[in-house]
Order: C-alpha cells, then structure tokens, then sequence
C-alpha cells in the first residue's frame, strides 16, 4: 500500500515540474554583470538581426510597439546635472517555474528538454494570457504583418522562423544556435562544452556584461560568476526562479558604486 | 400586490402569445432592421477590418494586452447570469413569481453567451485558429494545456451554453405543442416538429417535469462555477490587482447584479414596447428583483471594499502603486467614485418599496447599474496591467474607435438577436402562466 503511495507521490511530484522532466539536460543561465553594462544597445541590435525581428515603423515605434526582445531599461536618479543612469538589459528569464505557461490553452509555450521556456509560434492563437502573466513583460505581440523593403528581405536568418501576424513572440537565448551546437557535439560525440553557445547579444556587448553557459556545469563560466556575491534575481520574490543572473555593487549606505 | 397575472383564462393566454409572436407590425421591422445595420456597421466591419489589419488598430501594448473585449466578455457572462438564476435556482426552490419572466431571462442568457463567444474570438489575435482551443483528436498528438484558466473558459462557457439551450428546450415543448395547434403555415409545421409528438399525456408532463427538475439542478452550481473560472483567468495570474482570493464570489456577486439589472432592462422594454406584456411581467416582478439587486450590490460593496483593503494589507510597493493608480489617478479616481456611486449609494434607494415597484425608477437605476459594472470590469482589467512591476514598462491604456465601435456593436448584435428570437419562440412560458392562473376543471395528476 505504502509502495503505491509513494509511487503516486513521486508522480505527482514530476507533474510539479514545468514539462514534466525529471531532470533538464542542461541548464542555459545568463549572467549579466550591470556594472560592466553602458547602455550601448548592441544587444538589441544583435538581437535584431539574429532573429529577425521586424522594424515596425515610425508611428508603432513611437507607441512602445517595438519587437525588441531584448531592451535596455533606463532608470535615472538625481536632478540635472548631478544625474546618474542606471541601465538594464532585460529579455526572457527563461523562469523554471514559469507564470505564462500555465496560461496559455494551447501549449504553444512550453518547456523544452534544456529547461528552455519555449515559444511555438504556429501554435499560438493569441490570446495574449502569456503577456498578461509575464511579470517582466518580455513578450512582444505581432500586432500587424510587418514586412522588410525589397534588398533588406535578403538579410533574414535561415535558421529562424519569420513570424505572422497575431502570434506572440519572445527572446529565445537564440534557441538556434543551442540546436546547432549541439549537433555538433552529437556530430562529435561529447556533451556541449562552456563557450559552445554564444547568443548574438552576447556575442555582440562590447564590455562583455554578459557570459551564457550550462549551469550544471561546475566549471562553466557562469556557474562561477553564479556565485558572485553580487548576484541577484530579477523580482525574485515573485518565485518564478528567472534564470537570468543580474550582478550589481550596491554600497551599504545606498551609495551608487 | 398583484402578485399573480390576473384575468387571463387559458385560451387569453394562447392567444396573447401568439399574437404577440404573428402579429408584427412595420414598426417593428423598422426598429429591427435598424438594429441589424447598426451591427453590421458598429460590429461586423470593424471586426472584419480588424481581422485583415491586425489586433494592432486595438489600442493594446504589451503590457496592457487585455483591453476592452476582455471586459466586454466578462460584462456579457455576467449579463448572462441572472437568466439563469432565475430560471434554474428558482425553479428548484418553486418561488412562484419567476414562471412569467424565466423564460425571457434564460433566453437572455443564451443570447448573452453567444455575444460572449464571439468576445473570445474578437480578442484574439488568430480567431481563425479558434478551434485549436478545443480539445479534439488530431494526428499532430497536440492536446490542449489543462492547467490554463482560458482552457477551462471554453468548457465552462460550452458547458453553460449548453445545458442553458437544453433546459430552455425543454421547458419549451408544451408550448410548442399548443403553438402548433393555433398556428398556421411554417409556424405551425416548424412548433410541430420542435414539439417532438408532445401529446400532454401524465407521464409527458411527468417526464418534463422530472427532466426540467434534473437541468435545473445542472444548471444551478454553473451560476457559480461559470463566473469563478472567468475570474481564474485573472485570479491566477501574479499580476498586481489581478492575484486576488476574492475574485470568485466578487465576480460572481458582480455578475449577478449586472445581470439583475439588464433583466429589468429587458423586462420594462418589453413592457414599454408591447403593452399586452404588461399583464405577465408585473410590478410584483420589480419588487422582488428590486429587493435582489439590493441585497447583491451589498455584497458586492463588502467584496469591493475587501479587494482594496486586502491588496493594501499586502503593503507591497506593487500593490500599493496598482491601488493608487486605479483609486487616485486623476481619470480612474472619477471613475472609481462614479461606479461606487453606482453600485453600492444608488442601489440603497430600493430599500424604499416604492421605488421597487416604479419600473421608471428601476430602469433609470438599472442603467446606471449596467454602467457601473461595466466601469468596474474596466478598472479591474486593464489598469491592473498598466502598472505592473518594472516601472519602464508601466503604461496607459486608451481604447481606439474600432475597440469602442465593437463595445457598443455587441449591444446591437445582442438587440437585434433578441428582436428576432421573441418573435420566433414564446417568450413566457405558455403552460407555467396556466398553471398560474389556474386549472379550469380538474384533472387527475397534474
Ligand atoms: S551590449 Fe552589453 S553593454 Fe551594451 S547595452 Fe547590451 S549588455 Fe549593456
């Protein structure tokens, strides 16, 4: 009796589990040191030409209707001119327990094997309930058929899908670029070595504010600046378990470092 | 009072419903057929242009991505609600004043659930895929998510649809059977058919009676579990003004009494337009509606108050900044002030019985009552959104011309279908007026 208790138990347990995987293969974490960050938006623009996000437009622009999947958040403290601007880069945390999935009827987000929050976007309807649940509002909406002018339609990435209007979309660690270094490590027979796979924001920051890796792996880069004593979670206390690291000096007496 | 239809003897009330239903005059067609071009134009066109263009004429932007349509479908379910109420919760407790206005109530919450429906799609940003939210066998192996609240929208609106049509059904029969006896021409073959060879035999009425007991008591726990699942779709979220316990019975209590008033809106229309109504539909009706919406926008007073003051408790930066911007922010501050004033100061008039039993009275604050609910499904939704937790992000949100066109094209949509449908179907339950006005000889069993 106790046998079969137990086993529904350890059951219900891996339902608990976004995906319902015992374990994730990998575990793909950013660190972005803000302290190192200036704001320049390469990101941004990295991200822009990676994934083929669509440029909207003047008018769509200046209403905040921006595809960026990554954006800069500024925030500005003192009067001129003793100002200061603090910047941060804030794209999909990728939350393990993640507040959109449960939303959305049609599993059209997901969790993947890598313990990647996914988006699929032919199966997406648009009800928008992943953007309402989203606490760092990181899900960008095609709010109309975007198209690219004549030459520039040849810039787009073979590798990533050019979404249609009415479905939702958002930053994906450049999922491309994690199934192309995998191949490769199955071409070679290994696991995926740290350094294996640079999203195009990473590989753009000129500071080098951001480093990506496996956090299972003890030895990867970010699994050492995880334990950075200036680490920190975006809205932690909102136990979606984000799987973005924020690394930011803050001085005891509040003071800017 | 007059608390039962008086003078009517059973031939009087075949009678008044059939020439209530057949004798249509100009007018009538005139009114109605104005209702069907003021939905063609004010619903179905923007609706088209919005489907060709893309969500993108809404005024939505992430983060406020549920706008008006959302607020319009929970305004409709809870339009639908009070049909049910009265038709089902009354039934089984056998309050004899519900026999006369059941039937146009429940008719209203069948009708009010299509509109809702079609909220869902409008909302949408692929309402051609809608399907896909629907559970059915397909060879991709894709079953839909049954952990989302949206999901559980679907059958808990497809649930209610249904067994609200199959119990209106049902109740139905007998009318249609004597229907078919005085009518002629495609009436009389079309209420032969729906009839289903109803003869008013015991066991028929037996059967109908036991059957229509069976769905109401179907239907009863619906009136609750319908509007609970619409509130999940926010409850469970973690947005600021949405994470809240109280949603369930706020939404419900908020549904009834909208739906409360839109009855007495129905009601007095009916009334105004067609004066032989004016011997089913009575002041005693008003009365006791009247004392209902009391009672409800008391309840929802209390609930309004405990959303509020439990979010202030909270006593986190987010709750109090969702809070300060839906309460004192200067557009939201009037119109917070006007739906309390709604809602919870104007309906305290009805403690007075003679403001229960003035249909003039009732309709004018039965309008302010719908405006009121509807203000606070707006205050709820997209302002909760607009200040979210990154303040970068926090933004207003203003309806465009298409948003606001459909709001009130659903209105029309709503009309017209209504207009049309009480003329095709007895819109007071034939045999339940009988039985109210009593058995002329007696008869074994029933
Ligand atoms: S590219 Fe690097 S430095 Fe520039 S804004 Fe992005 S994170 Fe900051």
């Amino acid at each position: 009796m106790s046998g079969i208790m137990q086993k529904i138990q350890e059951r219900l347990q891996s339902y608990r589990v976004p995906g319902y995987y015992k374990k994730y293969d990998y575990r793909w974490t950013m660190v972005i040191d803000l302290d190192k960050c200036n704001g320049c938006q390469a990101c941004v623009v990295a991200c822009y030409a990676e994934n083929n996000l669509q440029t909207v437009g003047k008018d769509n622009c200046g209403i905040a209707r921006n595809m960026s999947w990554i954006r800069i958040e500024k925030y500005y403290e003192g009067e001129y001119p003793d100002i200061k601007v603090k910047f941060i880069p804030i794209m999909c945390q990728h939350c393990d327990k993640a507040p959109c999935e449960i939303g959305c009827p049609v599993f059209a987000t997901y969790h993947n094997q890598d313990g990647l929050n996914t988006q699929v976007y032919n199966r997406c309807v648009g009800t928008f309930t992943c953007a309402t649940y989203c606490p760092y509002d990181v899900r960008r909406f095609n709010w109309f058929t975007y198209k690219r002018d004549k030459p520039l339609d040849q810039q787009y990435n073979p590798d990533v899908t050019v979404r249609e209007m009415g479905v939702m979309e958002k930053g994906t660690f450049c999922i491309q670029r994690i199934r192309a270094a995998k191949d490769k490590a199955k071409d070679e027979k290994r696991p995926i070595k740290d350094g294996d796979v640079t999203p195009a924001c990473v590989q753009a920051c000129p500071t080098g504010a951001m480093t990506f890796g496996d956090l299972y792996d003890p030895n990867s880069r970010v699994a050492k600046l995880a334990k950075d004593p200036r680490r920190f979670y975006l809205l932690e206390e909102k136990n979606c378990g984000p799987n973005v690291i924020y690394l930011k000096r803050v001085m005891k007496d509040g003071s800017k470092a | 009072m007059d608390r039962k239809p008086e003078g009517l003897s059973y031939r009087g009330v075949n009678e008044d419903i059939i020439n209530f239903m057949t004798k249509t005059g100009p007018k009538y067609y005139l009114v109605l057929g104005f209702f069907i071009l003021c939905s063609v134009f004010l619903y179905l066109l923007p609706w088209i242009h919005q489907i060709y263009t893309g969500q993108g004429v809404t005024g939505l932007n992430v983060p406020v991505v549920w706008g008006v349509y959302l607020v319009n479908f929970v305004f409709w379910v809870g339009v639908a609600h009070a049909g049910t109420l009265i038709s089902a919760m009354l039934y089984i407790t056998e309050t004899p004043w519900r026999r006369a206005i059941a039937r146009s109530a429940e008719t209203m919450t069948l009708l009010a659930l299509i509109v809702v429906a079609f909220f869902v799609f409008i909302h949408m940003g692929r309402p051609w895929n809608f399907y896909w939210t629907f559970p059915y066998p397909n060879q991709r192996k894709i079953w839909t998510s049954f952990q989302s609240p949206i999901m559980y929208d679907v059958f808990a609106i497809g649930t209610y649809f249904t067994s609200s049509l199959v119990f209106l059904y049902f109740g139905m029969i007998p009318d249609f059977a004597s229907l078919s006896q005085s009518t002629t021409g495609w009436r009389k073959s079309f209420y032969k058919a729906m009839s289903l060879g109803w003869r008013g035999t015991d066991r028929q009425w037996h059967l109908q009676a036991k059957a229509s007991m069976f769905f109401a008591s179907f239907i009863m726990p619906l009136v609750v579990s319908v509007h609970s699942i619409v509130s999940w779709d926010f409850a469970l979220s973690i947005v600021p003004g949405y994470a809240q316990t109280v949603f369930a019975p706020y939404f419900v209590t908020g549904a009834l009494l909208s739906g409360f008033a839109a009855v007495i809106l129905a009601l007095t229309v009916l009334r105004w337009t067609f004066p032989m109504m004016k011997k089913y539909i009575l002041i005693h009706h008003y009365d006791r509606i009247g004392l209902f919406i009391l009672v409800l926008a008391l309840t929802w007073s209390y609930l309004t108050g405990m959303e509020i003051i439990t979010g202030y408790f909270a006593n986190t930066s987010d709750e109090i900044q969702h809070i300060t911007y839906k309460i004192l922010t200067y557009p939201y501050s009037w119109l917070f002030a006007f739906m309390i004033f709604c809602n919870t100061i104007l309906p305290l008039v009805l403690i007075s019985g003679k403001v229960r039993r003035s249909e003039k009275l009732m309709f004018f604050l039965c309008i302010f009552i719908i405006i009121g609910m509807w203000l606070e499904r707006y205050l709820i939704i997209p302002n909760s959104e607009s200040r979210k937790f990154l303040p970068y992000m926090w933004h207003s949100y203003t309806p465009t011309w298409v948003e606001m066109s459909i709001t009130v094209g659903a209105l029309m949509v709503f009309i017209s279908l209504f207009m049309i449908i009480i003329k095709i179907f007895p819109v007071i339950s034939i045999f339940e007026i009988k039985e109210d006005v009593g058995v002329p000889m007696k008869k074994e069993g029933h």
